[in-house]
């Protein structure tokens, strides 16, 4: 019986680039950016690193194939590298693949990092690309926005909510993500906002105005993972290790079988219970301090809380409203912004919720830190609710 | 074994009909171009019908056929013939498409006819002549037209666009064919020539005195005479005229009674091309009754006369889509911008969202015809699951049996809509694009474009059916795609 990864991995250092509209930098550079402030923290040199792993998911419009980019921006010495592709989780991918290799005992120190730069279109919006020789004969013209506001239909028709006060909870995702988002300098999105302004917003796909839907932002996050051991031998202190790397990916089931609502995603909530189980959390209510969800869209952020558990079938939307998730609530949520103003950059996405985990837990999130968070859960979806990967992972102190 | 021979003659068993919903008010298109040709306001009465973005000639005829095929078995056509002057393909044979997607047996006999505006009665005097069809066999003859006009033109008024099927079989016939003649003449008052747009006319006083028309009185009467009928033994006239006067006028010329002529459904829905004959003829079976006759004419090039009788087995005959209930189902449009953008003659600028490329794989294309065209999903023979795209591991995770999926067609049967949207963002002619998935009530899932919920309430919940339209159009390499998208039930 496996035992999974638990406390098998530490987090030596872990850097962040800046998010936003980057024109004056390449995908390259912000990489870098990244992984110089990772080195630092690490206390390392290149040299010690044993193997890498890339995660993104534009390649088209980015680095282009294949994992050379990685190894060729970073200098890494003809390390082996793999490039990682999962959607919006690639990011969490490449973690997976970095601290797989350190638990394997493959090498002792391995980095993960995800970037994307999405700005190179020439519109807004994330970029436009093909599903599949196949899917492409038949499926409609989709945006993101559009494949994620279907959420908010089957919601309203499972629950019975009034569709008002669910535009209002969604409203109440985005002004607490501003808010939150407000206090992080690396943030892509910085001015707060009211919910008049939430409610008022230019209709991107019905429900979801413009206020309902995260940044579409260039950036590089970027982790380097060790054993605990070598960890606490460089002096690491508090060593902050890996609970849980658990991904759940779609069988068909969601577009094909009748036998989804369309409220909810099943992923998430299969992935969050092989998480719990894998940290050996039995309450995660009390456990966990601060959550990173997969926010792409608000209405996303708020069935997110009903598939994590945190809220119960239904009550998101009072939760919502109560503050619950609010930086001072019990269950503080995107405090770095989440993907809504931090930035969205797909796939640094999953690294960047472990990077402001990461510093929640060592008391480094300077204006923006809570008290005592011994436990993070990061929520990562790629995809879309009717055909998606939801990764859940969990990080915290080995004490 | 089939009891009926082929001795018996051929005759109408059903029949269908498929207006856009679109009818664009001929005031609107007038009163636009009154600055440059106010003439154009003496015809500026009533409604053109007209394709939304998604349709044309194929989906028209695909529509018009499924409506015939209501009352009929689709597994009992052998043979379909396509008539239209606007057929998508030029080298492609459109009426594969329309077979496939009408729900008709895989590999039959089809073929597309064109070149003229009496390419509808043409294929309707060919099936009826047709000797190799099979006793229990039936025929389709189907006629769709969407043709364009230059913007400012009597054309862009006179025009419409449509379908109509006749369904022909020896098995209780609604009505026969007492007889026929047909008589070519190259008489050029309007043409079109390979890689033009829009129709060149001559003066159409020319035209009127001198044309096709003109050379029916004689035919008509050695017609009626061969059929030893006289002409009050005619109860109804069916001329593809522009007007009622004009077609009044024809019908008295021939020693008719003007009294008799069928509405020409200029008024109503325009002129459909090659499609009208058969969709005059299909309105007056529609209000004839048993024993009646009716005369036919198709002109275009010299003419097509035909005669038929109503039979008793009219009286029975229920059409699901007739032509009634298409001329009823239209929706007045007022939007001459959005009509010249839909027609293709104003150029929007359309954003870089829409460069998408749109390159089709045809081997991909060919391996799942079944899927997209005819829109089979499979259906699990293990466990009964049905579902889209059909694949060759079962979706039921209860189940998860491999290569056990059967060929079960989804179009037909009606569905519920589980989630929807209506995106501003994603790129689309007819912006907003709406979709989302639908559920079928006897099983299956589809995730799909939902159009035509003007006038209907699209929720969660909603009852939903499917319609055959244009996807997208890849406009580098010329190649237009179809699927299905859910509409009203």
């Amino acid at each position: 019986m496996a035992k999974g990864i638990r406390d098998k991995v530490a987090i030596l250092g872990m850097g962040c680039s800046r998010f936003g509209e980057r024109w004056s930098d390449s995908a390259e550079d912000l990489m870098v950016e990244a992984f110089q402030e990772a080195l630092a923290d690490a206390g390392i040199g290149v040299g010690e690193i044993g193997a890498a792993w890339l995660g993104t998911s534009y390649e088209e419009i980015g680095v282009g194939k294949s994992a050379i980019p990685l190894a060729s921006a970073l200098r890494l010495p003809n390390l082996p590298v793999t490039r990682v592709e999962n959607l919006c989780a690639s990011g969490s991918e490449a973690v997976r693949g970095a601290a797989y290799a350190v638990a394997a005992g493959a090498c002792d120190i391995a980095l993960a990092l995800g970037v994307e730069k999405l700005k190179d279109t020439g519109y807004g919006g994330l970029p436009v690309r093909t599903r599949g020789a196949f899917n492409d004969l038949w499926m409609p013209s989709m945006s993101a926005p559009g494949l994620f506001a279907q959420l908010a239909s089957a919601y309203v028709a499972k629950h019975g909510v009034d569709a008002h006060d669910l535009k209002r909870a969604m409203a109440h995702v985005s002004v607490k993500s501003h808010r939150n988002g407000a206090l992080n300098e690396k943030a892509h999105l910085r001015r707060e906002i009211t919910e008049e302004q939430v409610l008022k917003a230019p209709t991107v796909a019905e429900p979801l105005g413009v206020f309902d839907c995260c940044g579409v932002s260039d950036g590089a996050a970027c982790a380097i993972v060790t054993t605990p051991e070598i960890a606490a031998s460089l002096g690491k202190s508090p060593l902050v290790t890996i609970k849980a790397l658990q991904i759940a990916a779609s069988d068909g089931s969601e577009l094909s079988h009748n036998t989804w609502d369309g409220a909810s995603v099943a992923n998430t909530r299969i992935a969050a219970q092989r998480a719990f189980q894998e940290a050996g959390v039995s309450d995660p209510q009390s456990e966990i301090g601060a959550i990173e969800v997969h926010d792409c869209f608000s209405i996303t952020e708020l069935v997110t809380m009903e598939d994590l558990g945190f809220s119960r079938e239904g009550r998101a939307v009072q939760d919502i409203l109560d503050g619950r998730y609010d930086h001072d609530g019990a269950v503080p949520c995107q405090i770095d912004g989440g993907l809504k103003c931090f930035g969205h950059p797909i796939g640094a996405s999953g690294i960047r919720m472990l990077y402001e985990l990461y510093l929640q837990i060592q008391g480094r999130a300077g204006p923006r830190q809570l008290r005592d968070v011994r436990l993070g859960l990061t929520h990562n979806l790629g995809g879309a609710p009717l055909s998606n990967v939801a990764s859940v992972n969990i990080i915290g102190r080995l004490d | 074994m089939t009891t009926t021979s082929t001795d018996r003659p051929l005759g109408i068993t059903g029949f269908g009909a498929w207006l856009p919903r679109r009818r664009m008010e001929r005031k609107v298109i007038a009163t636009a171009h009154k600055w440059f040709n106010p003439a154009l306001m003496a015809g500026a009465g009533g409604t053109r019908s007209h394709c939304s973005w998604d349709e044309d000639s194929v989906t028209m005829a695909v529509a018009a056929a499924r409506a015939a095929l209501a009352s009929g078995d689709p597994g009992k056509v052998a043979a379909l013939s396509l008539a239209s002057t606007t057929l998508p393909f030029l080298d492609r044979q459109n009426a594969t498409i329309v077979a496939e997607a009408s729900g008709l047996r895989p590999r039959i006999r089809t073929q597309d006819v064109g070149g003229s505006l009496r390419a509808g009665t043409g294929a309707l005097i060919a099936a009826f002549q047709d000797g190799a069809l099979e006793g229990g066999d039936a025929s389709l003859v189907v006629a769709a037209d969407a043709r364009r006009a230059r913007p400012g033109s009597p054309d862009e008024l006179a025009f419409g666009h449509g379908a109509a099927a006749i369904l022909l079989g020896r098995e209780r016939p609604i009505a026969t064919l007492l007889g026929w003649t047909s008589e070519s003449d190259d008489f050029v008052d309007h043409y079109r020539s390979e890689g033009r747009d829009f129709d060149y006319r001559w003066e159409e006083r020319w035209a009127r005195d001198e044309g096709p028309a003109g050379r029916l009185p004689a035919a008509v009467a050695a017609l009626l005479d061969r059929l030893s009928l006289t002409p009050d033994g005619i109860d109804r006239i069916a001329l593809p005229a522009a007007s009622a006067r004009e077609a009044q006028r024809i019908a008295k010329s021939c020693g008719l009674d003007p009294a008799r002529v069928a509405d020409p459904l200029d008024q109503a829905c325009g002129h459909l091309g090659a499609a009208h004959a058969p969709l005059l003829l299909a309105h007056c079976l529609e209000q004839a009754r048993p024993g009646e006759t009716i005369l036919l004419a198709g002109l275009g090039q010299g003419f097509d006369l035909l005669v038929l009788q109503a039979t008793e087995a009219l009286a029975d005959y229920r059409s699901a889509g007739a032509v009634g209930a298409a001329l009823g189902a239209g929706r007045s449009d007022e939007n001459y911008l959005r009509f010249l953008a839909f027609e293709g003659t104003l150029e929007l600028e359309t954003g870089i969202r829409a460069e998408a490329d749109l390159k089709t794989a045809h081997s991909v294309a060919y391996r799942s015809h079944g899927a997209l065209t005819g829109l089979q999903a499979g259906r699990c023979t293990a466990c009964g699951t049905v579902q889209f795209p059909p694949e060759r591991v079962c979706v039921n995770r209860n189940c998860g049996a491999v290569d056990s999926q059967e060929p079960y067609p989804l179009a037909g049967r009606t569905a519920r809509v589980v989630s929807l949207t209506a995106d501003r963002l994603a790129y689309y002619p007819d912006p907003p694009v709406r979709y989302g998935l639908v559920e079928f009530e006897e099983g299956g899932r589809l995730l799909v474009e939902f159009v035509e919920w003007e006038g209907a309430e699209l929720k969660v919940g909603a009852r939903a059916g499917v319609a055959f339209r244009i996807k997208d159009r890849d406009e580098q390499r010329g190649f237009r795609r179809y699927f299905w998208k859910a509409v009203p039930a």
